[in-house]
C-alpha cells in the first residue's frame, strides 16, 4: 500500500499505456470487423476463408505472434505496434464473427420489411442491421476488452512498457506489493471497461431499455441452441 | 543470409535437436506442463460445469466468477505464485490452474445448458435417474459444445505455458525467452515458431477428435450451420 502511494504517478503512467494499448485495438479491430463481417455474410465462400483465418489467428499464442510481428512488419521488437497489432488481429478474429452472428439473428421479416420500404443495402445495414445487431455485437467487445487488458501484460516479457511491467520488475526484485498493484490495476482497468461497454450499449440500444433482464442480450428469434460458451462467461 | 534463412538453418542444425535442451525435450517439458495444468483444472472445473449446468444452481455465482477470473492477468498470476510460494513446478502449474479453470468451467456449463430442456423433461419423464439423465441424455447432446470449451481451454494452457519459460521452467518458450535474452533473433523466432506450429497441431488434432467424437444421432440432425458453429474453433484468443 506504501509502496503504492510513494510510486502512484509511476503506475499511474503504466496504466496510461495499458489502457492505450488495449483500447486503440478495440476501436481498429472493430472498424475493420464490421465491413468484413458484412462482406463475409453476403458472399459465402468470403466467409469460409474469413472465418478459418480468424480460427487460425487466435490458435497462436500471444507471445509467438508478437515475437513474429516484427519479421513480418519489418518492426523493432520492442515497438509498441507489434502489440497493438497484434491484439488488433486478435479483436477482428474474434469481432467479425460477431458480426456474422449478430447478422445471422436478425429476424428475416425485419430485412424483407426494410427492403419493402425501399431502403438499399448499405442503408438497411447501417440504419437497420447495425441497431439490431448490437446486443451480440458488444457480447463480442466485452469479451475482447478483457481478454486485451490481460494480455497486454504480457508484451512486457518482450519489452513493452505497460501494467505488465510491475510484474517483470516485481518478479526481479522479489517485491510481493508491485506484483499486487499490477494484478490489481489490471482487474480494475478490466472492470471500467467492462462498464463503459455496457453503458455504451445501453445508450445506444434505448429499445431495449424497457424489458432489460435476461432476454436482453438475446433479444430476436432465437437461433438454434447455441449459446456461445463466450457469451455465457460474460453474462453478467 | 536474412533472418529467415538463418532460422531455418537452426531448425536444420541436428544440435538443436537433440539433448535435454533440444526440441524433443523441450516439446516434452511443454505437453507435460500442459496435461498437468490440465488434469488439475479440469478435476475441479468439469464436475462443478457438470453440477451447475444440470442443477441450474449456482449458475450466476459460476459465470460471475468464471468471468472474473478471466480478467486476471496471466503474467500477474504467474509472478505472483513465484514469490508467494517459491521456485519450482508447482507453484506456475497452480497459477495455470487458476488461469485454466474459467474457460473449461464455462464451456462444461455452457454445453450441459445448451441441452434442449423437453429432452430433459422427456428423459424424466420415461422414469430416468437423475444420473442417468445426465450421462445419457446430457453429456451426449452437449457433446459438441462441451468439447469445444475443452479445445480452447487446451489452447490457453499451450499458449500460457510459453510464458512459463520467463520464471525459469522449460517448454517451448525457453528458446524465445533466451533468445530474447541473449539478444539472439533466431532463437527468438524459431521459438516461436515452435510455440505457433504446437498450438496449431493441437489445435488440428483436437478439430478432429470433436469430427469423430460426436454421437451418430446428433450427427445426421445438425444443419450445415450447427456444423459450422461446432468446428468454428476456439471462443477466446489464447493467453
Amino acid at each position: 500500500m506504501q509502496w503504492f502511494l510513494d510510486n502512484v504517478p509511476f503506475v499511474a503512467e503504466l496504466a496510461w499505456l495499458h489502457l492505450y494499448q488495449s483500447v486503440l485495438p478495440l476501436l481498429l479491430g472493430l472498424a475493420v470487423s464490421l465491413p468484413l463481417g458484412w462482406l463475409a455474410w453476403r458472399v459465402r465462400p468470403v466467409r469460409g476463408v474469413v472465418l478459418s483465418v480468424s480460427s487460425v489467428l487466435y490458435t497462436i499464442p500471444s507471445l509467438a505472434l508478437f515475437v513474429i510481428l516484427p519479421v513480418v512488419l519489418g518492426t523493432q521488437i520492442l515497438d509498441t505496434a507489434n502489440l497493438i497489432v497484434a491484439l488488433t488481429l486478435y479483436a477482428v478474429a474474434l469481432l467479425v464473427r460477431s458480426v456474422v452472428d449478430a447478422l445471422n439473428s436478425i429476424d428475416d421479416g425485419v430485412r424483407q420489411s426494410a427492403q419493402a420500404l425501399g431502403y438499399r443495402p448499405l442503408r438497411r445495414f447501417l440504419t437497420v442491421e447495425l441497431p439490431l445487431a448490437l446486443p451480440v455485437l458488444f457480447a463480442g467487445l466485452r469479451v475482447v476488452s478483457v481478454s486485451n487488458i490481460s494480455l497486454a501484460s504480457v508484451g512486457a516479457v518482450i519489452g513493452i512498457r505497460n501494467l505488465g511491467v510491475l510484474f517483470t520488475d516485481g518478479l526481479v526484485r522479489s517485491f510481493l506489493a508491485e506484483i499486487l498493484v499490477g494484478i490489481i490495476m489490471t482487474l480494475v482497468l478490466a472492470l471500467v471497461m467492462d462498464a463503459v461497454l455496457v453503458l455504451t450499449e445501453r445508450l445506444l440500444t434505448p429499445w431495449l431499455r424497457h424489458n432489460r433482464g435476461r432476454q436482453a442480450v438475446r433479444p430476436f428469434r432465437a437461433r438454434p441452441v447455441r449459446p456461445d460458451a463466450a457469451e455465457a462467461a460474460v453474462l453478467p | 543470409m536474412n533472418l529467415l534463412e538463418q532460422v531455418a538453418a537452426w531448425f536444420a542444425d541436428p544440435a538443436h535437436w537433440a539433448g535435454p535442451e533440444g526440441v524433443p525435450a523441450r516439446l516434452g517439458e511443454h505437453l507435460y506442463y500442459s496435461a498437468l495444468t490440465l488434469g488439475l483444472a479440469a478435476a475441479v472445473a468439469v464436475p462443478l460445469g457438470l453440477y451447475v449446468g444440470h442443477t441450474g444452481r449456482g449458475r450466476v455465482a459460476a459465470i460471475a466468477a468464471a468471468g472474473a477470473l478471466r480478467a486476471l492477468p496471466t503474467l500477474g498470476l504467474l509472478t505472483l505464485f513465484v514469490i508467494l510460494l517459491g521456485i519450482g513446478l508447482m507453484p506456475p502449474v497452480y497459477a495455470l490452474v487458476i488461469l485454466t479453470i474459467p474457460p473449461l468451467l464455462a464451456g462444461t456449463y455452457a454445453g450441459i445448458a445448451a441441452v434442449d430442456r423437453q429432452l430433459v423433461d422427456a428423459a424424466r419423464g420415461l422414469g430416468m435417474t437423475e444420473w442417468q439423465i445426465l450421462t445419457k441424455v446430457e453429456l451426449p447432446n452437449a457433446l459438441p459444445v462441451l468439447l469445444g470449451g475443452i479445445r480452447a481451454a487446451v489452447l490457453q494452457v499451450i499458449a500460457t505455458v510459453a510464458v512459463v519459460a520467463y520464471i525459469n521452467l522449460g517448454g517451448l518458450g525457453r528458446f524465445l525467452i533466451d533468445g530474447l535474452a541473449v539478444r539472439d533473433p533466431v532463437r527468438l523466432v524459431a521459438g516461436a515458431i515452435l510455440i505457433a506450429v504446437l498450438a496449431l497441431a493441437v489445435d488440428g488434432l483436437l478439430a478432429l477428435v470433436q469430427r469423430f467424437a460426436l454421437p451418430p444421432g446428433l450427427k445426421t440432425s445438425r444443419s450445415g450451420r450447427d456444423r459450422e458453429a461446432i468446428e468454428a474453433g476456439p471462443l477466446a484468443p489464447a493467453g
